[in-house]
């Protein structure tokens, strides 16, 4: 599986409360992504394009528990790497089906506006505007199987432990 | 090479021999923790069947009393899901109404040496319990009530040794800003907490600090377990349990002491806690429009405790809110029966039924466009409280005290000898 997209950088420690902040917490699930990055880049949820990429540095998605991961992947977003991503958050990507990668450095191996080439085959990354090319670490085969399964949703249901969508 | 804590209960929970960082486990899951937020429409899909309904306990807390129309209909699923499938250890609003990790605390359901899954990122606060506690996602929820399992990533862990005591103006919420001021974050490492320090610590004092560890972003916080701590849980749950030490031989990434008597009193700035504290000296004199003192971090009665000994006798700054949420009832109900609940409403405190409340800007005391708030809760992000515009520091409820008395943040040292 490859994906490739173009970078929107958003640097170190980045929070849930900023990708799904409180005060839109009971609106659907699509109509939570216009918020997404509101308080700390207003506008950009309206920019950004499906299939761009997301780069963060250390400590990507700190905070709560919340379903911030399903707003990046209702938003469309392709990938998101990050030099570190918070564990609770890199659960919830796999718990729905985002897909994100922790790749030390990526960073700084990356402007904003360049073009990413990931593969979840070898878990690397090429950054295909300057050539540079980086490893990620590997996800488990235990979790990439939810992962493509969609979630953990998908999963369940197909094993008759929860009922579909009301 | 021996195994930390951490690695202990997960090694037992998968039935390993040993694990090791980098590993992934896939454990048995010993408590399954849900809360209001689970149940909430644009989340919660009907269970059709449960591993096991012994293993459940369910909890609202963010939005109670209901505050709104999907709260209401969140409480409204959840006591359907509890009466479907007869869910025994059940917390609706009433006389055994409280904050989930709160709840966990006073009725020790998190078991030494168990594992407890729960999908609030302040999990790691059963990690005072010497229990493998922390936050999962919402789905994670749903996939250990219905398989009775859940997996870990085992990371590198951190050993925090703690030496000596507080002073009196001094609590656990300040050595977690401190270790937040000097390390930073700890992004897929645990921390382990132990030393001779543990026995003056009280368990709320240790729920402080494993409670504020989801701050450092670490993956599990744990503590070791002392005659304490047994004590306190076998007096409120008889089921069997067996704690976990450290090998003597365990490996950490790092070991760094605490000496608590060299701790002060320090203020987070708005938006983080990761390398922005100051000691209280250099804020001082920053007026606050409200003052909060609650959560599941500083709740507990030795909070209440010591905010009404600051308080007592005094007011309150007419041009501060000082709010204070108990964090459960049996804590509520303790805090009236000494009185400490009355000197707080003399001096002016709004007090409020325990519910997360203005801990996540859900209701209750969120903050208006460009105000300024101290607050003895968890998280201090921009926009957690209310408007984003808002600025929120964080510190101990004795410094959330005293500056509620002066209208602008204050060293509670003078009110605490
Ligand atoms: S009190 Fe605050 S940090 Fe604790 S569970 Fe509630 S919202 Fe989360």
């Amino acid at each position: 599986m490859k994906i490739t997209g173009k970078v929107w950088k958003f640097g170190d420690n980045i929070n849930t409360d900023l990708i799904l902040p409180m005060k839109i917490y009971f609106l659907t699930p699509q109509e939570q992504t216009r918020y997404v990055f509101e308080a700390n880049r207003p506008g950009w949820a309206d920019e950004v394009e499906a299939g761009d990429i997301i780069i963060g540095g250390r400590n990507f998605g700190m905070g709560s528990s919340r379903p911030a991961a399903r707003s990046l992947k209702n938003l469309g977003i392709g990938c998101l790497l990050a030099d570190s991503i918070n564990g609770l958050f890199y659960r919830n990507c796999v718990n729905w089906g985002f897909p994100a990668l922790e790749i030390p450095g990526v960073d700084a191996a990356f402007d904003e506006g360049d073009t990413a080439e990931i593969s979840f085959d070898d878990f690397g990354v090429r950054n295909v505007t300057t050539g540079a090319h980086l490893d990620g670490i590997a996800m488990p085969d235990q979790l990439l199987k939810i992962f493509k399964a969609g979630g953990i949703y998908p999963l369940l249901e197909a094993q008759g432990l929860i009922a579909p969508p009301a | 090479m021996g195994m930390t804590i951490i690695e202990k209960i997960l090694a037992r929970a998968s039935g390993a021999a040993k694990v090791s960082p980098g590993d992934l486990v896939s454990v048995r899951v010993d408590t399954v923790v849900m809360f209001d937020n689970n149940f909430l429409p644009n989340i919660w899909r009907e269970i059709l069947k449960l591993d096991d309904p012994k293993k459940l306990v369910v909890v609202f807390d963010h939005r109670v009393p209901a505050s709104d129309i999907p709260s209401a209909i969140s409480h409204q699923n959840g006591r359907r899901f509890v009466e479907k499938f007869s869910i025994e250890r059940f917390h609706d609003v009433g006389p055994k109404q409280g904050i989930c990790h709160v709840l966990v605390a006073d009725h020790a359901y998190a078991l030494p040496g168990t594992v407890l899954v729960c999908s609030d990122s302040h999990t790691c606060s059963a990690g005072a319990f010497n229990c493998a506690a922390r936050g999962v996602g919402a789905p994670d929820i749903m996939y250990a009530a219905t398989k009775g399992e859940t997996w870990y990533r085992v990371g590198e862990t951190v050993r925090y040794q703690l030496e000596g005591a507080l002073s009196p103006a001094v609590s656990m919420k300040d050595v977690f800003l401190h270790i937040a001021e000097t390390y930073g974050e700890h992004t897929n490492t645990n921390v382990e907490y132990g030393g001779p320090a543990l026995s003056n610590l009280s368990i709320n004092a240790r729920r402080t600090l494993a409670t504020m560890s989801a701050e450092l972003s670490a993956e599990f916080a744990t503590f070791e377990a002392d005659e304490v701590l047994l004590d306190y849980v076998r007096a409120r749950n008889p089921a069997p349990f067996e704690a976990q030490a450290p090998d003597a031989d365990a490996k950490y990434a790092d070991v760094r002491t605490i000496k608590l008597d060299e701790m002060e009193p320090l203020v987070a700035l708005p938006d983080t806690v990761l390398n922005n504290s100051r000691p209280v000296a250099e804020v001082a004199g920053e007026r606050i429009d409200q003052a909060f003192i609650g959560s599941c971090a500083n709740g507990t009665l030795d909070d209440l405790t010591v905010a009404a000994k600051v308080v007592a006798g005094r007011r309150v700054s007419p041009k501060v809110r000082l709010i204070v949420t108990p964090g459960s009832q049996t804590i509520y109900r303790e805090a009236v029966s000494k009185g400490i609940i009355a000197t707080l409403i003399e001096a002016g405190a709004v007090i409020t039924n325990p519910t997360c409340g203005a801990c996540s800007g859900g209701h209750l005391g969120v903050l208006g466009p460009n105000e300024t708030c101290i607050t003895a809760s968890t998280r201090n992000f921009k926009g957690r409280m209310g408007d984003p515009s808002a600025r929120i520091f964080m510190a101990s409820p004795a410094t959330v005290a005293a500056s509620a008395l002066k209208g602008a943040i204050a060293d509670p040292s003078e009110f605490l000898r």
